[in-house]
């Protein structure tokens, strides 16, 4: 291994003496108090802080609109604009999905169905929120396009079961995306 | 024998009033404080929303009050939490380890002059639990017991980092120890008093130490002896401050505790209250601390600018109240004081144990020693002949380069035998 010498920075009376930098750290931190207690802190106009520091009060403040086109979260299923489910439960997103928090049951679409050449649609869709580590690999490997990470973030719960979504409160959130896939379509 | 009943009662009150209804207060407030200052600093906002819940009694908004009550629900907590001892610790000390730490931090309390007297129905009586007449050594024989309480916890703990946390605490206060004891000795020598309320008088009468702008309660330069002991006194202020700082085992000294080299120090396997004692133990000695530098530097409960004894004389009747204003004052410079600790806390780094330790031995020990002599010298000098001062101040002014060579030479490091 070779070997590094390392040279300590020569440090002058001043630097050794310490309080120089003493005081300027002190001038630094009440710089930083003041301002943040004025709320003229560093960016706080472009972080829409709440006139304290940079913070914005989360009850009262919400980052919603901030928030950037990319953002991933909850994940949801979506109708078309004809209310069909997209989903066709291939299971692939259930296959991706890491911490393996979606659950699919799959069944049969009755030949009486207007739909009933896609065949297939889940029965269950459930997804852990507790398990859910917000990835998008389900929404970047649906072939259908029928799982969207949406913008919601705030998914509590009192209890383990209410941490789960079924297909009933996803489609809620989900609602209708137009447009995208369209091969199930009737021809024209 | 009624009398000494009525003495006892007033002591009792004494006790009661001051350690538990102003010092011990101090700590959570501190507490608060230092998590409101340190999330200013950084530009956060820090616990402003615990409250009276009013909404959960149906009205319309919570009462926040800044988030005050947050302490209290830090105390809650604590106290509810599982009180966990590991099955491999020492249990006797292990138990008594918390109390010895926070007991002495206490029982300084009762030498702090924290007002000037309060007569009531003819009755004088000093705002100091105990008005003893070696009030700084008191403080020192006593505040050093803590160490005790922190040894010994880490090593009943039975664990290595608690252990090292231990030795390292006992190794700092003890080095510390020295410097703060020889810091105040020129302060004690131009007071010629140990009495620390007879101190705060003197102080409120002359002018405080360190800023000595009146004389018997007018305004005015001081004469040149008092300001040339302004610098042996700045000396002392200065070491003193930074011993206190090392003493409580406060950043930027914080060693015996810092989490990102042993975990939690010598309270890692402390839970729940236990716990809380120490955390306690540590504030209470911080607001002790500020109390003391106050008291001798600061000038206690004196407002200054020759106004105390307009204060002291304001009275209802026979009820003399300007202690109680005094009181107040005190606790305005203690909080302000306690500000600086934290301040200091969140803007200079920690320092490097063999650094921490050159400072205390190398430098304040001596620059104390010095600082002795420089006091003395000059409290002297108005009965000296001017050949005995110039020939005092030659030889300290070569003590003091010799003890600057010697510490500059022993910086150096030997030359390696092989380049």
């Amino acid at each position: 291994m070779a070997v590094i010498k390392l040279q300590r920075p020569k440090l002058n009376f001043g630097e050794k003496i310490y309080f120089g930098a003493l005081i300027k750290g002190f001038i630094l931190t009440m710089t930083h108090a003041v301002k943040s207690l004025l709320g003229k802190s560093a960016s706080a106009d472009s972080m829409a802080s709440s006139g304290l520091g940079v913070t914005m009060q989360f009850p009262e403040q919400r980052w919603d609109e901030h928030l950037p086109e990319y953002y991933r979260g909850a994940p949801a299923l979506v109708t078309d604009e004809q209310g069909r489910e997209r989903c066709v439960s291939c299971q692939l997103c259930e296959f991706i999905c890491p911490p393996k928090a979606i659950k699919i049951i799959p069944s049969e679409i009755p030949s009486d169905d207007p739909w009933a050449k896609v065949e297939k649609r889940p029965k269950e869709f459930d997804i852990d929120m507790i398990r859910c580590i917000y990835c998008g690999m389900c929404e970047e490997v649906c072939p259908e396009q029928a799982i969207f990470l949406r913008k919601d973030y705030l998914i509590t719960g009192l209890k383990r079961a209410d941490m789960v979504h079924d297909k009933k409160r996803l489609y809620e959130i989900g609602g209708v995306r137009t447009g995208l896939v369209n091969k199930w379509n009737e021809l024209k | 024998m009624p009398d000494l009943l009525f003495q006892l009662a007033i002591i009792l009150v004494k006790i009661v009033a001051l350690t538990f209804c102003v010092v011990l207060p101090l700590v959570p407030i501190s507490v608060y404080f230092e998590r409101r200052f340190c999330a200013v600093i950084q530009d956060r906002v820090g616990p402003n929303r615990t409250g009276i819940p009013l909404t959960l009694l149906g009205f319309k908004k919570d009462f926040h009050f800044f988030g005050l009550i947050q302490p209290m629900a830090d105390g809650v907590k604590l106290f509810l939490k599982e009180d966990f001892t590991p099955n491999y610790v020492r249990k006797a000390f292990y138990w008594l380890a918390p109390a010895l730490t926070v007991a002495p931090a206490l029982i300084t309390v009762c030498v702090v002059p924290f007002g000037s007297p309060i007569t009531l129905f003819g009755h004088k009586e000093n705002l100091v639990i105990a008005d003893l007449d070696v009030g700084p050594l008191f403080v020192f024989a006593v505040s050093s017991l803590t160490v005790y309480g922190i040894t010994l916890a880490g090593w009943s703990s039975n664990s290595k980092y608690p252990l090292i946390g231990g030795v390292r605490s006992t190794a700092q206060m003890i080095s510390y120890e020295i410097a703060l004891g020889l810091s105040i000795i020129p302060v004690l020598l131009y007071f010629g008093e140990l009495n620390l309320g007879k101190i705060v008088q003197h102080q409120a009468d002359h002018g405080w130490l360190l800023l000595p702008l009146w004389q018997n309660g007018s305004l005015g330069l001081p004469d040149l002896q008092t300001a040339l002991f302004w610098i042996p006194a700045v000396i002392a202020f200065l070491i003193f401050t930074i011993s206190i700082f090392a003493e409580t085992n406060r950043m930027p000294f914080d060693l015996p505790e810092c989490e990102t080299e042993l975990v939690g120090g010598y309270h890692t396997e402390y839970s729940s209250m236990k716990f809380a004692l120490f955390f306690m133990g540590e504030y209470a000695a911080m607001v002790i601390g500020s109390a003391l530098i106050v008291t001798l530097f600061l000038g206690g409960w004196s407002l200054g600018f020759g106004l105390d004894k307009y204060i002291a004389d304001f009275h209802i009747g026979g009820f003399h109240f300007g202690g109680l204003i005094h009181l107040g004052i005190f606790i305005a410079k203690l909080i302000a004081f306690i500000l600086f600790f934290i301040l200091v806390r969140w803007t200079v780094p920690r320092f490097r144990y063999d650094q921490l330790m050159k400072l205390g031995w190398v430098i304040f020990f001596e620059a104390a020693l010095i600082n002795v002599f420089l006091a003395a010298l000059i409290i002297a000098a108005p009965e000296l002949t001017a050949a005995i001062i110039g020939i005092g101040a030659v030889l300290l002014i070569a003590v003091t380069a010799a003890i600057i060579w010697v510490a500059k030479v022993s910086e150096e490091h030997p030359k390696p035998l092989r380049a």
